[in-house]
């Protein structure tokens, strides 16, 4: 007892002034947030709040436009997070060969787009992808390369529209991908891939059996953070479809912010986020466990 | 046979490039072309005069430089308390042992799961009780506050890397963990930090949805903000919004230029003791 608190009283200088924002700025949110969820909140006059027992859960359910949102995120999550990570790895170990030249140029230039503002490229990607042949994308696909022989109208339908929100998501994230395993691979003694090239291995087979297990504890972490970000993904659909046409490209993130900033409706906005949580923690379940597990020795 | 395999690699990353840059030449393009009532049609891209006026403009245009100057310090501010704070709080849990630490750590790691948008309801009635809304100290609170624990999650495999036998020296000249904590993770750690620096600038530089619900007054707003207003205020002005993105883009590049040396190295303290 004695020996723990003397333990605690070394460590407070650290610990305590970043654990108390972490409390009142996320702890004390999160579970404020979820205790909302249960009421039919008002925001004006917090105190006359009505209980809702489980009624804004029910309403989760039973909304067809969260069935619309919750296609959005998955089909986001499903086309963006293999999308950044096949690029980022295959950019990663091109750079990676010992032949390539102005390697620094390289990393430098395709991490460009990860340091981009998200604003400003969810604009910028509206404008390439507006309609009629002003639009660049149109413009190069009718009149410069003759593919289709119409300008489409990309943000006026919805599987259109939601392919320029992936496009703008891969876009942005590939460069952080690569940083991350190009810093990986550079740790991986040359030793290793000599052996292997002595014994006249092909690349594919010494990228799938050496370097991808000495990389595991970072593929977990790349793939929990692609996830968490594709599910919480907000401003790309804010900026570039506003959810149109029609609320059809509305993501769960984008809906509970309509919900809570343009209804106030900040109870049932509340069991929506508490459902998403559920939902970025069971999809990551099995990578947050090989995280702190492996811990490889060369 | 190598030399044509190393000229294909180099092929696929200059293709790559083009895809990475295009878009920002377009953007450039835009911003340097004037009377653009619609949007400009590629051709009209190519062929037109160029000139400079439309970032005169927007720099000149709509307190842009007020916004320009509240982003610079919210960010500064920012980056600035959390990279303190996040590497104290790393150095806690990497080296040293109180009950209940893995437990704590957990908890920690288990809120990054937890969308962050609907946070800001709760954050608001704190600053509220805190008589902090609508100001800049409120606005840097949330910021770091709620950035803390990644950055923490994040230092902490780096410190726990670094060899505690190097500790030992400090020890024997009588220092204490401080001086251990300074004089040894600290500049070992200057690769981890500096890519933190990096992540939290331009995290704070580009937040848009926290900064718009928090700051309610004119003259308090950040970039980000004011761009999407000026947007809606100027919408067929496409070069001048172009020009007013990538003067916001500029400070990120030049923090990028300046720590990139740091930025995700293999970890410096390899190689620092021999088995």
């Amino acid at each position: 007892m004695r020996r723990a608190l003397k333990q605690y009283v070394q460590v407070s200088p650290y610990l305590a002034v970043g654990f108390a924002l972490t409390i009142a700025f996320v702890l004390y949110p999160m579970v404020k947030g979820m205790y909302i969820s249960f009421f039919h909140y008002n925001v004006i006059k917090p105190e006359t709040s009505e209980s809702a027992g489980l009624a804004n859960f029910g309403r989760v359910f039973r909304d067809p436009m969260i069935g619309t949102a919750l296609r959005n995120s998955i089909l986001l999550a499903l086309v963006t997070v293999p999308g950044q990570w096949i690029a980022g790895v295959l950019l990663a170990v091109l750079i990676q060969v010992k032949t390539v030249r102005l390697k620094v140029v390289w990393r430098l230039v395709y991490y460009i787009p990860v340091i981009s503002s998200w604003i400003v490229v969810s604009y910028l990607f509206r404008f390439l992808f507006a309609d009629g042949h002003e639009g660049f994308v149109n413009y190069l696909l009718v009149d410069v390369l003759h593919l289709i022989g119409e300008p489409i109208g990309w943000l006026q339908q919805t599987w259109s529209a939601n392919v320029v929100i992936w496009l703008v998501s891969i876009w942005k994230g590939v460069g952080w991908v690569m940083v991350l395993y190009l810093a990986a691979l550079q740790s991986i003694p040359r030793s290793l891939y000599e052996a292997a090239d002595m014994d006249g291995a092909k690349p594919a087979t010494i990228f799938a059996r050496i370097t991808l297990p000495l990389v595991r504890p970072l593929t977990a972490y790349v793939t929990i953070n692609l996830i968490n970000g594709a599910i919480q993904a907000f401003i790309q659909a804010y900026a570039i479809t506003q959810g149109g046409p029609m609320d059809t490209t509305q993501l769960l993130n984008t809906y509970l912010y309509k919900q809570a900033f343009q209804y106030f409706d900040f109870g049932y906005a509340s069991a929506i986020s508490v459902c998403l949580g559920a939902l970025i923690f069971a999809l990551t379940y099995t990578q947050q466990r090989s995280i702190g597990r492996d811990r490889i020795e060369y | 046979m190598k030399g044509l395999k190393t000229t294909m690699i180099h092929l696929l990353l200059v293709a790559g490039i083009a895809i990475v840059v295009g878009p920002f030449v377009y953007m450039i393009l835009t911003s340097l072309t004037t009377d653009n009532y619609s949007l400009p049609s590629p051709h009209k891209l190519m062929t037109d005069a160029k000139t400079l006026d439309n970032f005169a403009q927007a720099w000149g245009k709509n307190h842009f430089q007020l916004y320009f100057m509240n982003s610079l310090l919210v960010t500064a501010a920012t980056m600035l308390f959390s990279l303190a704070l996040s590497s104290c709080m790393a150095y806690a849990f990497a080296r040293f042992s109180f009950p209940g630490k893995e437990l704590l750590f957990r908890l920690f790691v288990f809120t990054l799961f937890v969308p962050a948008i609907i946070n800001i309801i709760p954050q608001f009635t704190i600053l509220k009780a805190l008589h902090l809304v609508d100001s800049f100290p409120g606005l840097i609170l949330i910021y770091v506050g709620s950035g803390l624990v990644g950055s923490t999650f994040f230092l902490r495999g780096f410190f726990e890397r670094i060899p505690r036998e190097l500790e030992e020296s400090i020890v024997i000249d009588g220092g204490g963990r401080f001086t251990i904590f300074r004089s040894i993770y600290i500049p070992l750690s200057l690769p981890a930090l500096g890519t933190l620096a990096i992540f939290s600038f331009q995290g704070t530089w580009d937040e848009f949805v926290v900064a718009l619900t928090v700051m309610k007054s004119e003259a308090h707003r950040t970039l980000p903000v004011a761009l999407q207003l000026f947007r809606g205020q100027y919408v067929s002005f496409y070069g001048l919004f172009f020009a007013a993105s990538i003067i916001a883009l500029i400070p990120t590049i030049v923090i990028f230029l300046v720590f990139q040396k740091q930025f995700v190295q293999a970890n410096l303290s390899d190689g620092s003791i021999k088995n």
